[in-house]
């Protein structure tokens, strides 16, 4: 019994170990940008990794020396307002391929995952074409506007958790005599709250990070650039080291991390749900 | 009689009450994808630049067989889903075991390895740029300590792809977070009844945890490689940061740097059609898209088409 007891406690330390070493691995980009971010220019030329002193207006700096506040400000710009036109519009959808019943409601559900699965690329250029004749290249609307239209991913999540509210709550609130759209709002969104959240967390998070959409409609446009656009080439424009380039990098990061721990439960449910119901 | 022929007043008009509140998704449905998914079939045969559009037949289709750099650019696609992506699920499939193995601190370390997944993709991709960058990088110092020698990552066109594959590596923490919920989900007691028959932990995890979690894997596969056909973000910022180029109107970028070993189809696809304005041929670069796509996605839709009634919400 003693050899079981000596394997157990070193298999505790070796899985344990091993995490540890893992955790290191994962968080050590992380702890070198900040290291980075915060070394004077010339430290960021060598090759030492513990700044000499702590710079911390090299944050400031960055502020000065890129339109860091106005790529800011488009970026929230495209990602408030698509992720509520995406609520706007997802929910209706969602709620009607989960409660009603009707020919061909299974084909809507199929082309859903099927407009989620297929590559942005695949019908990027007649959809440039009809956003260049509306004069909208050049901005980010090409982005925003068609989120009133629902967007796949986020009507896909939101119909599976539906599915699990019981059927009960939507006849007893037909029974009291409540409209379709009352039941949606009174009885169905209470309920559906964390999947509510969890889409429109992924959706923000989706805008903020999005490079390729940006790209395509809004880079030839310096005045409507997003943080993502604006970082890409930060380096190369403003002809920085990398103590200001990993600054840079720490700021558009920082949000994300930030809410993530504020919102924490909400993106393990809402991944949980993408991958296993269904 | 007439109680099981009609049915209830408030059903009746069920369809087109699902219609109207449909009616805004079908609309985007319509203008945005069905119109576009013609539009592009119609391009394909036609030289267009925004301003002439002639009709050429086959030519563009012709030209895709003697491009150098599509060859390329499905090549590199290609490494993507061969290797990137088998090597990115076994990792996180891996790390989502540990977890489970952990008596100690699972969810702080189920932190650890989601957090990075959130990190958006360009700031994760300039940051590897810098990790790996060969002459200040810290990994390569690290490497340096134990003496060895590491390579030029993002500006090798031999590492290039690799480096990709650690950076996806880094950001994998969703899929380890569905692994880990799948693998929870197994019954305790089938372990419980395995080890009493006397089966290793291998045998376990073959008989036992690979069937159960494996409609979970499936689908992580399918989304995965629909993912690195797409691959086109991290790609584009390596090459430009590595490279030294700026998104900015006026400057002209070749893409895939190092020697178009990170081009990817996607890519090709954005530089002829929106930088070169060969917008026929983006089209038929995008049919070929669609064509690997849809292949995987018909899988997926097989899934999807028997579990549809099961729910709640009638």
């Amino acid at each position: 019994m003693r050899g079981t007891r000596r394997r157990r406690a070193l298999y505790w330390i070796a899985t344990h170990a091993l995490a540890l070493a893992l955790a290191a691995m994962f968080l050590g980009p992380l702890v070198f940008v900040g290291l980075t971010a915060l070394m004077t220019d010339q430290q960021a030329l060598t090759s030492q990794l513990w700044p000499h002193s702590w710079n911390w207006d090299n944050f400031a700096e960055v502020f000065e020396r890129s339109p860091l506040l106005r790529w800011l400000g488009n970026t929230l710009l495209y990602a408030v307002l698509g992720t509520a036109a995406m609520l706007l519009s997802s929910i209706p959808v969602a709620y009607a391929l989960a409660r009603f019943r009707f020919p061909g409601r299974r084909v809507a559900f199929l082309l859903v995952i099927t407009m989620m699965m297929l590559p942005p690329q695949v019908v990027a250029v007649p959809v440039y074409l009809i956003w260049a004749r509306a004069g909208l290249t050049g901005t980010l609307w090409p982005l925003i506007l068609p989120m009133l239209l629902g967007d796949a991913f986020s009507i896909f999540l939101l119909r599976q958790f539906l599915l699990t509210i019981p059927k009960e709550y939507v006849e007893a609130a037909r029974v009291d005599g409540c409209s379709d759209l009352r039941t949606l709002l009174r009885v169905i969104l209470p309920m559906a709250r964390p999947a509510v959240a969890a889409v429109a967390l992924f959706q923000f998070f989706y805008c903020w990070n999005d490079y390729y959409g940006p790209l395509l409609y809004a880079s030839t446009n310096l005045d409507n650039w997003t943080l993502s656009l604006g970082l890409a080439s930060f380096k190369a424009l403003h002809s920085v080291q990398w103590n200001l380039t990993m600054a840079a990098t720490l700021l558009v990061m920082a949000p994300v991390i930030i809410v993530f721990f504020l919102a924490q439960r909400v993106f393990i449910e809402g991944v949980t749900l993408t991958g296993v119901k269904g | 009689m007439s109680l099981t022929r009609t049915a209830p007043r408030w059903r009746r008009r069920e369809g087109l009450r699902a219609l109207l509140w449909l009616s805004p998704w079908l609309t985007g449905f319509a203008v945005f994808f069905l119109y576009p998914l013609l539009a592009t079939v119609y391009f394909s045969f036609h030289r267009y630049d925004l301003f002439t559009l002639e009709f050429i037949g086959l030519d563009n289709y012709r030209y895709l067989l003697r491009d150098p750099r599509a060859l390329v650019a499905i090549q590199n696609t290609l490494w993507l889903v061969v290797f990137m992506v088998p090597v990115q699920l076994v990792f996180a499939l891996g790390l989502a075991q540990l977890v489970t193995r952990l008596k100690a601190g699972a969810g702080f370390f189920r932190t650890v390895f989601y957090l990075p997944s959130l990190v958006p993709l360009v700031a994760g991709t300039v940051s590897f740029v810098f990790l790996l960058n060969p002459a200040t990088g810290p990994l390569n110092q690290a490497l340096r300590l134990i003496g060895v020698s590491g390579p030029d990552w993002f500006g090798d066109p031999a590492w290039s792809k690799p480096s990709l594959t650690l950076l996806g590596m880094w950001g994998i923490g969703n899929v380890m977070v569905i692994f880990l919920a799948a693998l929870l989900d197994v019954p305790r007691h089938l372990y419980e009844a395995a080890e009493i028959d006397g089966a290793g932990a291998w045998r376990c995890f073959r008989s036992i945890t690979l069937p159960l979690i494996s409609p979970v894997l499936m689908f992580s596969a399918v989304t995965g490689v629909i993912y690195a056909l797409q691959y086109f973000t991290q790609a584009m910022i390596a090459a430009r940061v590595a490279s030294g180029s700026t998104d900015s109107p006026g400057t002209t970028f070749v893409p895939g740097y190092p020697e178009m070993s990170t081009l990817t189809l996607p890519q090709w696809l954005f530089y002829a059609g929106f930088r070169d304005y060969s917008m026929g041929y983006a089209c038929v670069l995008a049919l070929l898209l669609f064509a690997a796509s849809m292949a995987f996605t018909l899988v997926l839709l097989r899934r999807f088409r028997g579990l549809d009634e099961e729910g709640g919400l009638r």
